[in-house]
């Protein structure tokens, strides 16, 4: 790879060859460190909760999701209803908003 | 020169840790530079080139950017890319310097809403981004827009196509298995870059056909998968050929998927003769060809042929286009000889999914 290496062996540059044979390389990654949070606690019953059904928008997920809002309803929860505008790109921030501030719970539906 | 003040800071800003700002990796004279990559999980499984401060300050020299300028918000992690990350990945790619213009527009290309590389990248379905170079910049750097076209063979299309999928495995985190979960995957994965064949062409080139001007260097993004061949080898006339390629297209992804998915079209010379012979251009070429891509929809509604798969019923009764409008992309590349053409299909078009994308190729 001379072709790109202007100067592979001199030691003008600091640090690319040390004395001792190490090679320092450049780090290809973002370098971002992923942060560790705790779960929200487990509500102890649905009695009373807000739920929000989302539907990422792909084939046969309102099946599923109908399901669950039937059931959620028998359960006491209220059930509000959102959709992902289309399930190739992550849910638009005003969406996940709008969800954070009215529900106190998320079912997001994977389906096809 | 060398007593300017201007060109003393200068060179003491590149001497001085060359003003790279990555965090320095070492690696243990007694380890293989190459196995301590793979290790760290850097490659897309094959070897790549240790991305040394020299080789990075080099490859740098390919672009008149500041190494700190943020070409991008990468997916799928949503971080900034810095052109040295780029310079750092291009280096593992074995990009040469001269390659890193196309590199960082191809990135800021995939980078957008309308090309969606989040999708791109997280769908299940075995897609990549695939890349078509065109004006002068092409030939200067040396990119292949003939023999071996879409194969093996050739540097710069090669490693600017792996350049690309690098960044976004290393810096996005795109990596298989994590966020890209792909049934199939595909080569496209790993790097899918052609130039087209403008001399030899006698049609206007595919980014004079998105509005730009013959002499500019553009990049334009596709998300499609792995090419297949047309194969016609008998037909002497535009007007057989035509329905032939059409034949062809009307598969392209499924033959049950109409409108919904895009494709590109690889015509190669020999097949490319049979219409300059007939004074056809480009225009006359998507004309015929449309007229022989209109599906009666009847023989792809749900449950037709036996197969569940297809349009809703109530879409019966219908003729419609195999293709959007804009929906089929043509591109004149391959060797002198060979009557094929090469098919790539694409993937959810429009808003819904990725939208073929142009980026002028700028230094």
């Amino acid at each position: 790879m001379s072709d790109t290496d202007p100067s592979p062996t001199t030691g003008h540059h600091p640090g690319a060859a040390k004395p001792s044979g190490a090679v320092l390389l450049l780090d290809p990654t973002s370098e971002a460190e992923s942060t560790d949070r705790a779960l929200t606690a487990r509500k102890p019953s649905l009695d009373g909760l807000t739920i929000g059904l989302l539907d990422i928008n792909k084939p046969r997920g309102d099946v599923f999701l109908d399901r669950l809002e039937q059931q959620l309803g028998h359960r006491g929860a209220t059930v509000l209803r959102f959709a992902k505008p289309t399930f190739t790109k992550p849910a638009p921030a005003d969406l996940r908003h709008e969800i954070a501030t009215q529900c106190d719970a998320v079912i997001e539906a994977l389906a096809d | 020169m060398t007593v300017d003040p201007g060109r003393i800071d200068a060179l003491r800003t590149r001497y001085d840790g060359w003003g790279l700002t990555s965090r320095r990796v070492e690696v243990g004279s007694l380890e293989d530079e190459a196995e301590a990559m793979f290790n760290r999980g850097w490659t897309d499984g094959l070897p790549v080139v240790a991305p040394t401060e020299a080789r990075v300050a080099s490859m740098l020299d390919g672009t008149t950017r500041s190494p700190d300028d943020v070409v991008a918000l990468m997916p799928p992690a949503l971080v900034d890319c810095t052109v040295e990350k780029v310079a750092v990945n291009a280096v593992m790619a074995g990009c040469r310097p001269e390659y890193l213009p196309v590199v960082l527009a191809a990135l800021e290309a995939i980078c957008t809403d309308e090309f969606n590389m989040h999708g791109v990248l997280a769908t299940t379905m075995g897609v990549g981004p695939v890349f078509v170079v065109n004006g002068p910049i092409a030939e200067r750097i040396g990119m292949n827009a003939g023999i071996n076209v879409l194969g093996h063979g050739n540097r710069a299309n090669l490693t600017i196509g792996r350049a690309v999928q690098l960044v976004v495995r290393n810096v996005g985190g795109g990596r298989p298995g994590e966020i890209d979960r792909a049934t199939h995957g595909s080569p496209a994965k790993l790097s899918f870059c052609f130039a087209e064949d403008e001399t030899t062409s006698p049609w206007t080139t595919l980014a004079e056909d998105r509005g730009f001007a013959r002499s500019t260097d553009v990049v334009t993004a596709f998300c499609g998968e792995a090419p297949r061949i047309v194969v016609d080898q008998r037909s002497r006339t535009a007007d057989s050929l035509v329905r032939s390629l059409a034949d062809g297209l009307r598969s392209a992804v499924s033959s049950r998927v109409v409108t919904g998915m895009d494709a590109m079209l690889v015509v190669s010379p020999e097949h490319m003769s049979r219409f300059s012979d007939a004074g056809w251009d480009r225009a006359r070429f998507m004309e015929e060809l449309g007229a022989h891509l209109m599906v009666d929809t009847d023989t792809i509604v749900t449950g037709a042929g036996g197969i569940k798969e297809g349009l809703p019923e109530a879409m019966a009764g219908l003729t419609l286009p195999k293709f959007r409008p804009g929906g089929l992309l043509v591109v004149h590349a391959g060797g002198p000889a060979g009557l094929f053409s090469s098919i790539v299909g694409g993937w959810l078009n429009g808003p819904m999914g990725s939208e073929p994308t142009s980026r002028e190729i700028t230094p």
